[in-house]
């Protein structure tokens, strides 16, 4: 299902040292390739659904609403929802609230690391346009310049029972295939990046962090 | 306390002394002496804790106001101590032999104001700004809005309220926002 890599167009991790770059790889990403048949893609994706794990990194004041979820009150695993400590283990990655330009090194580099199929939340007004930090120096005003979006939820700060009807309403866009941001930043990976690398200026990863 | 405030002005020549509340005084120093008033307060009158330390930015008069605050556990009492320093090549010296976190106060002071701490531990790594290649943004002069909107973007559609104005208008439908 897997594109066949292309050995020649590799990218140049320009922020490494010469001893670093033997280190890691220089391979593009690849594009996720539907199920030839539909029914299976469908049976594929209302099982991805169901089962959303959570990337536990707390990337802003929003992060906050993401405990009591997990609480018997609102019981997030009546939906699948689980929370998962590292990014090799997730699938749903919740962006709480504003990202500082060292949080969004770090958001990318937790972002690549994760297995597709993979999707993004963003919880609050902050990564739509900057919310109430639209003239800080340190917060970015569009979040999906710098990653792909698949669900906004908006407000400062929405409340748990917001995060559960998003979290429905991702289900629900899944389970219709729509959510297709992984394959989005593959295929525009290079505006992407070249928008990654205008607010941080410290570039000292690989370009893709496999 | 009195009599304290009294020695510190003969001894550092301390002026400006405000009691701000009962268990808070404010008062300013030279730059010169400051270090040795801090290290007189915290050996020999008892303010073991250095709270904070801060910067404040009179453009208008070109000067850096440092704010050390410390605190006295036995008198439950603050002292806030003022230091201003000029705003061009600010300097000032490193209080990080007196209390060991000072260095991260400092370094961040560094990194916020341009003001150097010349021997402070790790002064010149970045703290929160990774890379920062303008001038340090907590500086009155930096324009953060358009900095911001350079580098960051703006996207359309973004509009504010008063919330005064706004609340008088959904309270008050039928006369038009008129409180009367």
């Amino acid at each position: 299902m897997i594109k066949s890599l292309n050995t020649e167009d590799t990218l140049e991790n320009a922020g490494l040292t010469e001893e670093e770059q033997k280190l890691f790889s220089n391979a593009r990403p690849q594009a996720y390739e539907p199920y030839p048949i539909k029914a299976v893609e469908d049976f594929a994706n209302w099982a991805r659904a169901n089962s959303l794990w959570i990337l536990a990194f707390g990337t802003g004041c929003g992060a906050i609403e993401l405990r009591p979820l997990m609480t018997a009150r609102f019981d997030a695993n009546r939906f699948g929802v689980a929370g998962r400590p590292t990014p090799r283990q997730s699938s749903v990655f919740i962006i709480g609230g504003y990202a500082s330009v060292k949080t969004l090194k770090r958001i990318i580099r937790s972002y690549e690391q994760m297995q597709g199929p993979k999707f993004v939340i963003c919880l609050g007004i902050c990564p739509v346009n900057g919310g109430m930090y639209f003239d800080s120096y340190n917060t970015i005003n569009q979040f999906d310049q710098y990653i792909p979006v698949d669900l906004y939820i908006t407000g400062c700060m929405p409340r748990p029972e917001a995060l559960v009807a998003g979290i429905i309403e991702l289900q629900k866009k899944i389970k219709r295939g729509e959510c297709d941001g992984a394959n989005r930043y593959v295929e525009n990976f290079d505006w992407y990046k070249a928008n990654q690398k205008k607010v941080i200026k410290s570039w000292d990863m690989p370009d893709y962090n496999w | 306390m009195n009599d304290m405030l009294d020695r510190l002005q003969r001894d550092f020549g301390i002026s400006d002394i405000t009691e701000r509340k009962p268990t808070l005084t404010t008062l300013k120093v030279d730059k010169d002496s400051a270090e040795r008033l801090i290290r007189e307060l915290r050996d020999r009158e008892n303010y073991t804790h250095l709270n904070f330390m801060t910067c404040i930015d009179y453009i208008e008069d070109g000067i850096f106001t440092l704010v050390y605050m410390l605190h006295n556990y036995d008198k439950q009492h603050g002292l806030g101590i003022h230091v201003d320093i000029g705003r061009e090549n600010a300097e000032m010296t490193s209080i990080h032999t007196l209390w060991a976190q000072a260095w991260t106060y400092q370094r961040e002071l560094r990194e916020m104001y341009g003001i150097s701490f010349p021997g402070s531990p790790r002064v010149n790594d970045d703290f929160c700004l990774e890379g920062w290649d303008q001038i340090p943004p907590m500086r009155r002069e930096f324009d953060t809005k358009k900095f911001s909107q350079e580098r960051f973007g703006h996207r359309e559609g973004r509009h504010s309220e008063v919330p005064r104005d706004q609340m008088k208008v959904e309270l008050y439908p039928n006369r038009g926002g008129d409180e009367k």
